[in-house]
């Protein structure tokens, strides 16, 4: 049995997730006694994918094409599928990141494979991978296995845990496949990212705000500790419904789940659809006036008082303490 | 242009989900549903198309006889057409979209338009799906679409930003919060959507792939700790969470 890991990099740079389905894939293959192998696909990656030793990867097949710089879902597609034909698989990770999410369904249909999106945890029972992933935004868990001969699981950023590398460096074949314009049907032509702080979905902190900050501009506080932290700025659906907030920041059934280690959630009553999004988060602190507001309920620890009084103070305990 | 919405009928956001007799559904009873809120952007998508180019929307959905309420709901915003596909039957993703695909085959839209995400199963899946089962290009997240001289350029959500995607047409999309908002249904066209036939197929093959085992409901946490009621409290929350909780 072989097992396949895609490894997800950006710009020449592994995604945090790249190290977690790595990982996570490894284990999974010491319980199967299966052989892994880890994929990565790019434009001048070849140098770097040994890294990945490091978290588990013994062998890494890279497709290094100057044309695959930015995404295509077609040419991923085609990629992916055909390097686990040739290799010979049976099983596939990918992050359950929005390449992730974008990339396995099509490749499933390539390969007559089954997915399980978004899984939480993995464990083997007789033979089988059995997953557990959340539905309704996480107000139900749901284990699933693959009734298929392929199988596909994609793995929750920031669920599971990549440690830090052993050093070890991995051997690096590269392959090549043929790609012609068709196989670019659909191709990023150029990416925006603000460098400035870390999406929700990929935070180790989340600083959130909702209707209790009272006004946009008291979003400064939130970022302002969330500077501090270097985490990521989140927002309840009502804040991003009143234009407070921009949707990416949403957290909840509409908006995104988020398993941080902290999430400190400032002035948010806790609407079951924002608890939803984000009571998987390890650590929770609630900051609200409302001592009967739902959010305590999920909360580690609650301050019952303004969040736009208590902001001020937090952040300058947290430099404080940061600066010691 | 040929737009098609696939739509589905979902619980509320505001459901608190029970789950059923046999441990693998929920249970249904007391629950209100509603039109999928990214379906409900795909919607209005398809209608602004539809103003800017001509030609007409045509909604489909996979369910039961309730499924009819939703579809009835896109024609009130404004859908010329509705389709049925009727199946109460247990699927996952991969026979839902055998199914969207061998009637989608027969109607050769220009576009295909889903909510990036159904806020039931969250399974993300169906776009890609359809699309590679009908050998399209596809585009996921989408919250900025242009479409000029049979090219599509779209703005497609990633991590911490945007990634600018080109493709040509015919096109599956999936779309985002953001890239419209939905229109209320206006009274005339309820009125209208009332007499609007929704066309009623059947659908045989189930090609389940997926299993589900169990479902359960999370594990509740313990109430947690109150540090206090003055803002002046920020002091001790500091200090638990770096020497009890070991997080900063």
């Amino acid at each position: 049995m072989k097992i396949l890991a895609f490894a997800e990099q950006r710009e020449g740079k592994f995604k945090k997730t790249a190290f977690e389905v790595t990982k996570a894939a490894r284990e999974i293959a010491e319980k199967l006694n299966a052989e892994l192998v880890t994929l990565v696909v790019g434009s001048g990656i070849e140098q770097m994918s040994a890294e990945l030793g490091g978290f588990g990867a013994t062998r890494v097949v890279v497709v290094d094409d100057p044309r695959l710089m930015y995404y295509s879902t077609t040419a991923y597609t085609k990629i992916v599928a055909e390097v686990a034909k040739k290799e010979n698989v049976s099983v596939i990770f990918f992050p359950a990141s929005q390449l992730g999410k974008d990339l396995a369904p099509r490749v499933s249909v390539k390969l007559d494979a089954g997915v399980a999106a978004d899984c939480v945890s993995l464990k083997v029972e007789n033979g089988e991978i059995v997953a557990a992933r959340p539905i309704f935004a996480g107000k139900v868990i749901s284990e699933v296995k693959i009734l298929s001969d392929f199988k596909i699981f994609t793995l929750r950023p920031n669920v599971f845990t990549a440690g830090s590398s052993n050093g070890s460096r991995a051997n690096v074949e590269k392959v090549s496949v043929e790609l012609d314009k068709a196989d670019f049907a659909a191709k990023a032509v150029e990416t925006k990212v603000a460098v400035s702080r870390p999406d929700v979905t990929e935070a180790s902190i989340i600083v959130s705000g909702g209707r209790g900050m009272k006004a946009p501009e008291n979003f400064k506080l939130i970022e302002g500790l969330a500077d501090v932290l270097g985490a990521g700025v989140g927002a309840s659906r009502a804040v991003v419904d009143s234009n407070w907030r921009p949707h990416d920041e949403q957290v909840g059934q509409t908006g995104k789940t988020v398993a941080p280690n902290l999430y400190i959630a400032c002035g948010i009553s806790g609407a079951i659809q924002h608890l939803a999004g984000m009571s998987s988060s390890k650590c929770i602190v609630a900051i609200n006036k409302d001592k009967d507001a739902p959010i305590f309920q999920v909360a580690d620890y609650g301050i019952v008082a303004d969040a736009i009084e208590t902001l001020p103070l937090l952040t300058q305990e947290i430099k404080d303490l940061l600066s010691k | 242009m040929k737009i098609v919405v696939c739509v589905n009928h979902v619980p509320d956001t505001e459901a608190r989900i029970k789950i059923g007799a046999d441990g693998k559904g929920i249970d249904k009873s007391g629950i209100t549903y509603i039109l999928n809120p990214y379906d409900e952007i795909a919607v209005e998508q398809g209608l602004r198309l539809k103003e800017k180019f001509g030609g007409e929307v045509i909604a489909i959905s996979l369910g039961g006889e309730s499924n009819k309420e939703t579809l009835r709901k896109t024609l009130a915003m404004g859908a010329d057409k509705a389709i049925l596909l009727k199946d109460e039957s247990d699927r996952d993703s991969f026979s839902v979209a055998k199914a969207l695909s061998d009637n989608l085959k027969e109607i050769n839209s220009d576009i295909i338009l889903f909510g990036k995400q159904s806020i039931d199963f969250d399974n993300s899946q169906l776009p890609g799906l359809v699309a590679e089962m009908l050998n399209l290009p596809s585009v996921s997240v989408v919250v900025k679409l242009e479409i000029e001289n049979n090219q599509v350029v779209c703005e497609r959500e990633i991590e911490g930003g945007h990634e600018k995607v080109e493709s040509r047409l015919p096109v599956v999309l999936s779309v985002q919060k953001g890239l419209c908002e939905p229109r209320y249904p206006s009274l005339k066209g309820i009125m209208a959507a009332k007499t609007k036939l929704i066309e009623e197929k059947p659908v045989i093959s189930n090609s389940k792939k997926v299993e589900i085992v169990s479902l359960r409901l999370p594990a509740s946490k313990g109430t947690g700790k109150i540090v206090g009621t003055e803002p002046t409290a920020a002091k001790e929350l500091v200090r638990l969470l770096h020497e009890e909780a070991k997080i900063i």
